[in-house]
């Protein structure tokens, strides 16, 4: 007896690989916990240099000299610069998936966004842990005036 | 006949559908009133580019977008073409981008557009043009697939219908009334650019399933979901729950999946 054959679907049933990587989700809390500290620390900034004491014309190099001799503001100012910096640095590898076509488009901005972000990172946490409004050994012509004291 | 036989006829009940007296409300015949129609041309045979192309037609006060297409099709340009099946808001095939929004050309009555200004109508956006109103809906119902649409088990079959209570179907009724038209996959902005993201009517169709008590493959498509292109894609937008013509909370079934992933991981 012959066994009737059911003919194969014509098209593959093809279904992405799933990476079960948590990566995406973390990338995502990370974007609204990292925004709720930004709100404070960038408008707690922004209170005490524009706004408190005599405002925006207290700025200058002695004052934020001034801060960073405090470890309070270090600390603030250095977890701000890190916030700040992956939570951009993130934003902007969505946008870039979001608009480029080609993947060797996509890698080769990311690349550049990374390696731009690095520097940027590198150099603010540096500058806040290194900054010495007075070296010693330089001209004095070109020091600010509180340094003569 | 005789006299008794036709007073016995049931007179015609009242129509429920408010028509304003400038579209033709008042009593009397169904009035008529002229409308302009910009509708964006494609034949893949000789155009590179969509092209809008205008129409008068004269239509009336009970008259839909898709009655306007008909009168087109059939009585000035045999060439257009659209899908449409149903005619009455239950297949989704007739999904199109009128004035500027994904609508369902058979939901959309004439009286609630704009008639003094004319009306606008194109494919709907992120799927390959086929021709005139008609896109390619094969990526759209590949990554539906995806997701897995199907009641997912384990262990014995029951002898008898898997009984579920009013409260545990209630929790999922609402991304039950999904007729997958793709009106808001194809207002998604993510979507446009991105033709890799699940997209909002996968999600909701995984939702579906996810929060029905009666399936246990629930791990499997929220594993799916969590992926690159995923819901984490999902911008909070807006767009597709204004699109959607049942009146699905497409937004909110999204959070709620992600939600149920956050609290997966945690
Ligand atoms: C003031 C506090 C801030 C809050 C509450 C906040 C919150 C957020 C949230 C929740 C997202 C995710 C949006 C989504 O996934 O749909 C986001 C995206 C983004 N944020 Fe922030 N953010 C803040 C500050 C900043 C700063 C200082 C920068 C720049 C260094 C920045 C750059 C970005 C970028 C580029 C995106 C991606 C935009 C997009 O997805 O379209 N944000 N922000
Ligand atoms: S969720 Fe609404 S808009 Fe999206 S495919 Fe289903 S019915 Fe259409
Ligand atoms: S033709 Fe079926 S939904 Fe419009």
């Amino acid at each position: 007896m012959a066994t009737p054959t059911i003919p194969a679907p014509r098209a593959e049933y093809d279904r992405h690989k799933t990476t079960r990587s948590q990566f995406e989700l973390f990338a995502w809390l990370f974007m609204r916990l990292s925004g709720v500290v930004l709100v404070i620390l960038i408008f707690g900034h922004l209170f005490v240099n524009l706004w408190s004491g005599s405002g925006v014309h207290q700025l200058d190099f002695g004052f934020v000299g001034g801060k960073w001799a405090n470890p309070f503001w270090q600390i603030w100012d250095l977890v701000m610069l890190w916030l700040a910096m992956l939570h951009g640095t993130n934003g902007m590898r969505t946008i870039i998936s979001d608009y480029t076509e080609k993947p060797g488009t996509r890698v080769a901005l990311q690349l550049t966004l990374y390696i731009a972000s690095g520097i940027v990172v590198v150099l603010g946490t540096l500058v806040v842990f290194t900054f010495n409004p007075c070296p010693t050994g330089a001209d004095p012509s070109l020091l600010a005036s509180f340094c003569k004291a | 006949m005789s006299a008794d036989t036709a007073t016995k006829e049931t007179a015609e009940p009242a129509s429920k559908v408010d028509i304003p007296d400038h579209l033709g409300g008042g009593a009397g015949e169904i009035p008529s009133f002229d409308c302009t129609f910009l509708i964006a041309r494609f034949n893949p045979e000789e155009d590179s580019e969509p092209h809008w192309e205008e129409y008068k037609v004269t239509m009336h006060g009970t008259d839909r977008v898709l009655d306007a297409l008909h009168k087109i099709k059939w009585e000035m340009d045999g060439s257009l073409s659209f899908r449409r099946s149903c005619a009455h808001g239950v297949c989704g095939s007739d999904a199109m981008r009128i004035n500027g929004r994904n609508r369902l050309a058979c939901k959309t009555l004439l009286k609630d557009l704009d008639t003094n200004k004319t009306i606008t109508v194109e494919a709907i956006k992120g799927l390959p043009l086929e021709k005139d109103l008609i896109v390619d809906m094969d990526p759209f119902f590949q990554s539906y697939r995806e997701i897995m649409p199907f009641l997912i088990t384990s262990g014995h079959e029951p002898t008898r219908e898997r009984l579920q209570s009013a409260e545990d179907r209630e929790r999922f009724d609402d991304t039950t009334k999904c007729i997958l038209c793709a009106s808001c996959t194809t207002s998604c902005p993510v979507f446009w650019t991105d033709g890799q993201y699940f997209g909002p009517a996968s999600i909701v169709n995984a939702h579906r399933f996810i929060f029905d008590s009666r399936d246990q493959g629930g791990d499997l498509r929220l594993e799916v979901l969590n992926d690159k292109e995923g819901v984490w894609r999902c911008r909070t937008t807006f767009n597709c729950t204004e699109a959607c013509p049942r009146g699905i909370q497409i937004t909110k079934a999204i959070a709620e999946v992600k939600q149920a992933l956050l609290e997966r991981a945690f």
